[in-house]
């Protein structure tokens, strides 16, 4: 397997993943993470199809793109971060509801 | 002559420099600033809206890249309207805010109430951009730049709550920016494209990446759009924010990604090649209209039916898709009545959650059981709902009928009088919904003390009468929305508007 399919192959699955941790999973850090999977996921599908548009050189296009969506991935995950902390201070809660609490 | 060229940019870096002044110079003073950037904002907006009534489409290469490397913004009719509509709740918003917020010499501030300005200013300058650009790519940037300012100003309040509301919103808005950049990373490996214009000529010739890319991109949408059944975010996050933010979210926010559906399904996909995607988005449309209105005639809190409300009402926009097929005169028809359904929709809704923050100030809650005699003690505010009711319901003269009236039109005469029946049944729901609150308004207050409100908050309820004043007159704004309709660049396809 090469890397043009192996790339967009794996984006697909921490995709996947990622979907699934943020709809089920209770911990509001497991939702953060699991929305940093579906990034990671979409940049490899990225990159991956960066290598393989052109024969000779990869395409820069779907690099920068990818550039911008890491800056805008870490702007979404420090103001999750800081909501977390402050729902936290304010609740005692780490999960949205509290008998999802009691269970973890 | 030159700087007018540049009107396109200009509605962006005002608000964004507005943004950052309000940031650097602190709350204190930024209530005036934020006035004076508010007017400064609608001046290009309007100019331009003028522009493109007077000669049609304008384009702007940012930085004098244009395509397909660099990022094209495209001013049609339709981005025009939008535009207006934004600058209008935009500023209405502004002027209300000023009454609606402490300033920090008086009372004692809300924590991170400074920030509103700020956060403010900045959404409004992403939706402008969110609005104008043509490029698939910049759309994602635009739609996160919504997202994370709208989940700031939710969360502004700092009550559990809140936080709860702006995090489950901040959850959803991730799952759908990073679904629509998936669709992008499809499309643009099977076209190579991210213009819009360009990628509507490309795709005239699809490909099954290319179809998954652009159906992988509307699901995102809907879901940042709130249709049903992807609502699920919507109420408590509409409900749970400060009001002046409720009125921009559900004015405008949910109005931008439509705005996006709207290009990616008339303007960029070929005609012919939605399978079935445009009836999909039909159904879910009249579902929304019919669940959105029975969950608000059940609401016990009024900012809650309101925000269902809104649920309601974003499934009409949706009506416009199924009946596009039929093309000619029922798409003008359609699409006409879905810009007219926009603007009128923003501007009673806005209205309606503005007054429920006076409502919230003066009564101390918002329970719709104890809100008995609020037309005996602030007739303004009933006489505000009362208008803004008028255009939910959709009866003449306002926007609402308008808007009723054109896509219902075009559903009888596309032979497919179904969907007119949704539009009547909707109508008839919101009478319920929208009379059983004007019924408790107007009930004896009993002998329940007057809560003395200052005077500074009375004074902020003319803001919401003023929208919904606006809403109830829309009708006769109908052929101005007709000529901006007419410079988009759907209806220049299809050969101008039925009479």
């Amino acid at each position: 397997m090469n890397p043009a399919t192996l790339y967009p192959l794996a984006g697909a699955f921490l995709f996947a993943t990622g979907v699934y941790g943020l709809l089920a999973r209770k911990h509001l850090l497991h939702k953060v993470i699991s929305g940093n999977f579906l990034g990671s996921g979409v940049f490899l599908v990225l990159i991956g199809l960066a290598g393989r548009s052109s024969a000779e050189s990869p395409d820069p296009v779907p690099q920068a793109m990818v550039l911008t969506g890491i800056v805008v991935t870490v702007a979404l995950t420090a103001l999750a971060l800081a909501l977390i902390k402050r729902y936290h201070t304010a609740t005692g809660l780490t999960t949205f509801d509290p008998v999802d609490e009691e269970q973890l | 002559m030159s700087l007018l060229e540049h009107l396109p940019v200009l509605a962006i870096v005002v608000p964004l420099a507005g943004a950052a002044m309000a940031f650097v110079t602190g709350p204190r003073r930024s209530a005036l600033e934020c006035a004076a950037t508010s007017v400064l904002t609608l001046v290009p907006v309007l100019l331009l809206a003028a522009r493109v009534l007077d000669s049609g489409p304008q384009r702007y290469a940012v930085g004098g890249w244009g395509g397909p490397l660099g990022i094209v913004l495209l001013a049609d009719g339709t981005a025009a309207l939008f535009l207006v509509l934004i600058g209008i709740v935009g500023m209405a918003v502004t002027v209300y805010a000023a009454g609606y917020f402490p300033t920090p010499d008086e009372e004692h501030p809300g924590p991170g109430h400074g920030l509103f300005w700020t956060l403010w200013l900045f959404m409004w300058a992403s939706l402008n951009a969110l609005v104008l650009t043509a490029d698939v790519f910049n759309v994602y940037v635009c739609l996160e730049l919504v997202g994370l300012s709208a989940v700031a100003l939710v969360t502004l309040t700092e009550g559990a709550e809140a936080l709860r509301a702006g995090m489950r919103y901040l959850f959803a808005s991730i799952l759908g920016a990073m679904t629509y950049l998936l669709g992008v990373s499809l499309l643009y490996a099977s076209t190579g494209l991210l213009d819009m214009e360009m990628l509507s000529s490309a795709l005239k010739t699809p490909s099954v990446a290319s179809s998954t890319g652009l159906a992988l991109m509307i699901a995102a949408l809907l879901l940042k759009t709130a249709l049903v059944p992807m609502h699920f975010w919507l109420p408590t996050a509409h409900a749970a924010a400060p009001s002046p933010v409720s009125a921009a979210l559900s004015a405008l926010v949910v109005k931008g990604s439509f705005f996006v559906v709207l290009r990616l399904m008339l303007d960029v996909m070929p005609p012919g090649h939605l399978g079935g995607a445009d009836t999909l988005l039909g159904v879910f449309g009249a579902a929304a209209i019919v669940w959105g209105s029975v969950q608000a005639l059940v609401q016990t809190r009024l900012k809650l039916l309101v925000a269902y409300s809104t649920v309601a009402q974003v499934g009409y926009l949706f009506l416009v898709f199924p009946l596009a097929g039929a093309g000619g005169a029922v798409l003008s028809s359609a699409f006409l009545g879905t810009g007219v359904h926009a603007l009128s929709h923003g501007l009673a809704k806005a209205s309606m959650f503005l007054a429920a923050g006076v409502v919230l100030k003066r009564f101390g809650h918002d329970r719709i059981a104890d809100l008995a005699g609020v037309a005996r003690r602030a007739p303004v505010l009933a006489a505000t709902f009362a208008l803004a009711g008028v255009t939910m319901m959709g009866l003449p003269p306002s926007g609402g009928f308008a808007a009723k009236w054109l896509i219902a039109g075009a559903s009888i005469t596309s032979g497919d009088w179904w969907w007119a029946a949704v539009v009547v049944a909707g109508g008839l729901l919101a009478a319920a919904y929208m009379f059983r609150l004007l019924a408790t308004f107007m009930a004896s207050p009993g002998d329940a003390p007057e809560p003395a409100a200052p005077l500074r908050v009375v004074r902020t309820e003319w803001v919401p009468l003023a929208l919904a004043t606006a809403s109830f007159l829309l009708v006769f704004a109908v052929p101005v929305v007709t000529q901006l309709a007419e410079a988009g660049s759907v209806l220049a396809r299809v050969g101008g508007v039925a009479p």
